[in-house]
This record gives structure tokens, sequence and C-alpha cells, in this order.
């Protein structure tokens, strides 16, 4: 008989502890090779970090066997890793910038702080939502909370302008940026809208020079998708943002109605809108002078200089953990923690840095290929493409491929929310492949169940 | 510290970092591999079908070979069938649906039938109560192979040959 069940479920929660076993060491030998570069002896906090990694990678690690014990095998373990790895770097920094004035701010301890609300938040999201399919009944709770939390830092006593951007709130003592936030919220919200909505985008239209263009009137919603950008690019001078934003919309209207019409007509806007952002902001013109000729004046594009001079200073193999000079670079502990990586581990490590990146993305997007339904497929591919184009828009960035933009550099940046934000991320998608890789229901009535078993596990 | 010491940190790391990504690599590898096992399966799978009279053969054993219709085999409309091609089929109250059914517990738009290719699937379409595969109700699409009852309402349906 042909009709089987093609999938033979595989939890691998074993191969998932021997990777979560490498991921710990990793960040522990990072955090032993900075004392041993910058003191030459390993540093006394080594107990500590120890402790709350190993700490951090038990409990993900239980929590997942208990609660999603078929979910991706991977995953938690290179997250584990990038948050490892930076931590070692926030440290090291931290080091390297005391030297320097003993009175700079510090951030190692608040990083692991951050990282353990991050584990929270990813235990409180495996927990809480024990079916990815009940979100998509609150679609529009969800808009609403995304544009909610976007306007939260124009309001006139929470919102903060630092450097520039407009883009945190305040709370007493806590700082914190709720355009990550927003990220996932929108995520669940296209989804949810436009797996209701596809048809009619999808089918209607005509073509033009062998692409299907959507009809005008369904333009609407990639018109107010664009204007909620424009809208953070305008008020919150926020160029990253906007930008992730705009590209997670244009490219969930597109997997979900399989028209590369709507590619096209993004790409479009998108010119449209930094032509426009060229014209109109000067801190945009900055940001385009210091990549197109970041030596014509020196002066001012200093931290993209100093970014290029220390991946090139690192060169092949590195300088090695705490023998570099990435302090010198301003924020080099949050923008641009990817240089200072390249610095001291050089292209072998950061192009390993990047193979796990890929490898989370490759991960999400296979999540969305093997999900049985249209709202898990499509936040899956959603997360996973903002995921991806975060990082190509940072590290684009620091390495002068594309325009230097404000976004964090996922789990290993200096930054609270976008930790705790990412781990959210992974919970959900962890969520979604744990239903994926479920076995479907039983059905008593298959004659050669166990032979076929036996086959299949050879 | 000494320099060659460093260096060899320095090294040492960078060869266990790239030894837990190609680790990473090959367990997805070994993880795409195991959900195709299934297509090679399929052959060794037609040996048994030439030994007939399997002791433990059940009576609703699902016969082979390729649907060619979906039955109506329980409720209101018993006995009616429509034959199965490349286009879904929907199930339910309305006008639209491919059998209409006079099954006051079945949806207007209650579940569809659809094909890939090579294997039917039953999706509820958020009916009102639910769609059964056995006693568990579906909550996204299942495949269904020949003689498998699905329940909806007080209606029950299987592909047939």
């Amino acid at each position: 008989m042909t009709a089987q069940p093609t999938w033979v479920p595989r939890k691998r929660r074993g191969a998932e502890f021997f990777l979560t076993i490498l991921a710990v060491l990793i960040g522990i030998a990072a955090y032993c090779a900075v004392g041993l570069g910058v003191k030459g002896s390993i540093p006394a906090g080594v107990v500590k970090l120890a402790v709350a990694l190993i700490a951090f990678a038990v409990i993900a690690h239980m929590l997942v066997r208990r609660v999603a014990p078929y979910a991706d095998p991977v995953l938690l373990p290179l997250v584990l890793a990038l948050n490892g790895l930076g931590l070692a770097m926030i440290y090291r920094l931290d080091l390297g910038r005391t030297e320097i004035d003993a009175n700079r701010q510090q951030f190692a301890n608040s990083q692991l702080i951050w990282t353990l609300l991050g584990i929270g938040a990813f235990a409180v999201v495996l927990v809480v939502i024990r079916d990815h399919r009940r979100l998509q009944a609150l679609t529009y709770t969800f808009g609403f909370a995304a544009i909610a939390l976007l306007t939260l830092p124009l309001l006139p006593v929470v919102g903060r302008t630092i450097n520039g951007a407009r883009i945190w709130v305040n709370f007493g003592p806590f700082s914190f940026q709720p355009g990550e936030a927003a990220k996932i919220c929108l995520a669940i919200f296209f989804a949810g809208y436009l797996v209701v909505k596809r048809d009619a985008l999808a089918l209607a239209g005509r073509r033009v020079l062998g692409v299907d263009l959507p009809r005008g009137r369904d333009l609407g919603p990639i018109l107010a998708g664009w204007l909620v950008s424009v809208g953070i690019l305008v008020f919150q001078r926020d160029l990253g943002s906007s930008l992730l934003f705009f590209g997670l919309f244009v490219v969930m209207l597109y997997v979900a109605t399989e028209r590369p019409g709507w590619l096209v007509v993004g790409a479009g806007l998108f010119a449209a809108g930094a032509w426009f952002g060229y014209l109109a902001f000067s801190h945009v013109q900055v940001r385009f002078d210091a990549w197109l000729d970041p030596f014509g004046d020196p002066d001012r594009n200093g931290q993209i200089i100093n970014g290029l001079f220390g991946l090139a200073h690192g060169g092949i193999l590195g300088r090695g953990l705490g023998q570099g000079s990435p302090q010198l670079t301003p924020y080099s502990f949050s923008d641009f923690i990817a240089a200072s990586m390249g610095e001291e581990l050089g292209l072998t490590g950061l192009m390993a840095i990047l193979v796990i990146y890929g490898l989370i993305v490759e991960r999400g997007l296979r999540i969305a290929l093997t999900c049985r339904d249209a709202f898990g497929k499509l936040l899956a591919a959603g997360l996973a493409f903002s995921f991806a184009l975060q990082v190509f828009v940072v590290i684009g960035g620091v390495t002068r491929l594309i325009p230097l933009t404000g976004l964090t550099t996922p789990f290993m940046a200096q930054g609270g929310s976008s930790v705790l934000m990412n781990w959210a991320i992974i919970a959900l998608l962890l969520r979604i492949s744990d239903q994926t890789r479920r076995p479907a229901p039983e059905i008593s009535t298959f004659e050669h169940d166990e032979e076929t078993q036996v086959v299949k596990m050879s | 510290m000494s320099e060659l010491t460093l260096t060899l940190i320095k090294l040492g790391f960078l060869a266990v970092l790239w030894l837990f990504v190609l680790s990473a690599i090959s367990v997805i590898r070994s993880d795409i591999f195991g959900t195709k096992a299934p297509a090679p399966a399929g052959r060794p799978q037609a040996k048994p079908k030439k030994q007939p009279a399997k002791p433990r053969q059940k009576q609703r054993k699902p016969s082979r070979g390729v649907p060619t219709k979906l039955q109506i085999v329980g409720g209101p409309n018993s006995g009616q069938s429509v034959p199965l091609g490349e286009d879904p089929i929907l199930l339910g109250r309305g006008t639209d649906a491919t059998i209409r059914l006079d099954d006051d517990y079945v949806s207007t738009r209650h579940a569809r039938f659809a094909s890939n290719g090579e294997q039917w699937f039953v999706e509820d379409l958020g009916s009102t109560n639910g769609t059964y595969l056995g006693s568990q109700r579906i909550t996204s699409p299942v495949a269904v192979g020949l003689g498998i009852q699905v329940r909806l309402g007080k209606t029950i349906v299987e592909l047939r040959k």
C-alpha cells in the first residue's frame, strides 16, 4: 500500500545533549582564554560563569526533553554556543575598556543576568504555548501589541533617545528596546493575517515582463507595511528596524502567495524609501557616505574604520582571545561585536560564527518546510528570515558590504531586550518543530507497521 | 604566559569551535537521511504482499493500491461516493461542497480531502464538531490510507479502490 506516513519520528535528544556539552565547553573555554590572553591567568569569575552556563544548559535541555521532546535537536546548542561566545567577548571588552579608563561601565554581569532572563523567557514560552496554532486566534491582538510597542518609545515620559535613535523606553532603572518584542508580535500578526488573506493576494493580478504583479487594490497591506516602516524611520530615526520590518513583511507576503511579483514591488518600494531617507535625513546621508568612502572623513567615520582595521589586524587566524585591541572601537561590545570577534578569532572564527547563524536560519526554514499547518509554516519562515536579515544587516554593515545600521547581533551583542526576545524566538521555533516532528495521531489499521519501522531504522 | 602557549590556545579554541560546527552539521545530515528513509522502504514492503493470509490481518485491513473514490459508509448520505481526481474534495453541508452532507452535526465547510500526488490527506476546516480518525480529533492535515475511516459528525467516509 502506498499510503504510509512518510515520517519516522526521531527525538534525537541524545545528539542535542552531546552538542550542548560542546557548546557550554566553548563558552567556558572562551572565557578562560580571555583571562589567559589579557592577564596571563584564568579569571576568578570563571567558576560563576561555568556554573551559570551549565545551569542554563541543563535547565533548557531538561525543559525541552520534558515539554517539547520532538523539537529540533541542534537549535538549542547553536544558540547556547553563540551566547557563551558573546558573554566571553563582552567580558574581554570590559577588561580592555577598563584598561583605557577605569570608570567605564562594565557589561559582563548584566549580560549574564539578561541571559538568565532570556532562558526564563524561553522556558515561559515553551511551557505556556503548548500549541503554536493557539496564537492564530490572537492575530489582531498581536498586531495591536506590535503597534503599541512601536509607539511606546515616542511617548513623552517613558521614551528615551540614545545616540539619536528614539527606540528606548525606561521603566525605573531598566531600559528596554520594544522593537525587539514588536518583531515577534509582527511576525505572528503577519502569519495569522496572511493565512486568511493569501488567496485574494495570490490569485488576482496581471503579468508584466514575465512577472505576476498583484492588482492595485491588493497593494493595500503592503503599502500599510511600508508606511509603518517609513514611520519608524521618520519618527524614531531607526534605519535598521525599519529595514527589518519591511523585509519581514515582503518576504512573508512572498512565502504566503508564492508570487515573485511581491518581491519586485517590495524592492521598488524599498528603493523609493531609501532614496527618500537619503534626501530627507542627514543621519541617513552620514551612513551612506561612511559606507561609500569611509576614509574621506576619518574623524567622523572612526568607528567603521576602527572596525575594518580590527578585522584586518585579525587576519586569517586572529590575534587570539584577549590579545587584540577590539576595545578601541566605539560600541565594540554591541554593534561592532562581529568586528571584535573577527579581530580576536580571525576569519576562521568569524566564519564559524556565520556558519552557526546560517545553521540556525536553515533549521528555521526547514521547520517551515516540514510544518503541516499554514500558520506555523509562515510563522517559522518569518522568524527564520527576520533572523537571517538581522544578521546580514549587522555583519554586512560592520564589514562595509552595506551601509551600517543599528541592529543587534543576535545572542552575542550586549543588550538585554535583544537576548531576551531572541530566546523567545528560539522557543517558538522549537515549539513549532516539536509539533511538526511529533508522530501523527495513532491510526490503528496499518498492517505492516512493525516491518516498515525495522527497515527504516536500519 | 609564553607566546607558544597562547598560540596553541588560540588554535585549539578555533579547532573546538569548528568541531562544534561540524558535529552540528553531521547531526543535521543524519537527521535528513532519517526522514528520507521511507522512500526505499516502500519497496521491501511489497514482499509481504505476496504472502496472503497473514495471521494478524484485521477485518478493516487497508487494501493495497491507489484509492480511486471517496465513499460515504455511514450517516444520512451513506452509499454516495465521489471519484478522486487531482482536485481537493470539500465535505460539508454547504452548497459548494463536493458532496452535500445532510447531517446536522456537520458544519457548512467541514473537512477537505487533498492529495499531494501520491498520498491523500484529510484536513479539518475549523468545523464545530471536529473530524475524527478513530477517537482522535485531528488538528492538522493527516495522511489517510485506503479503508481508514474518517468521521465527520455522524457521517463516516473512507477512501476506496
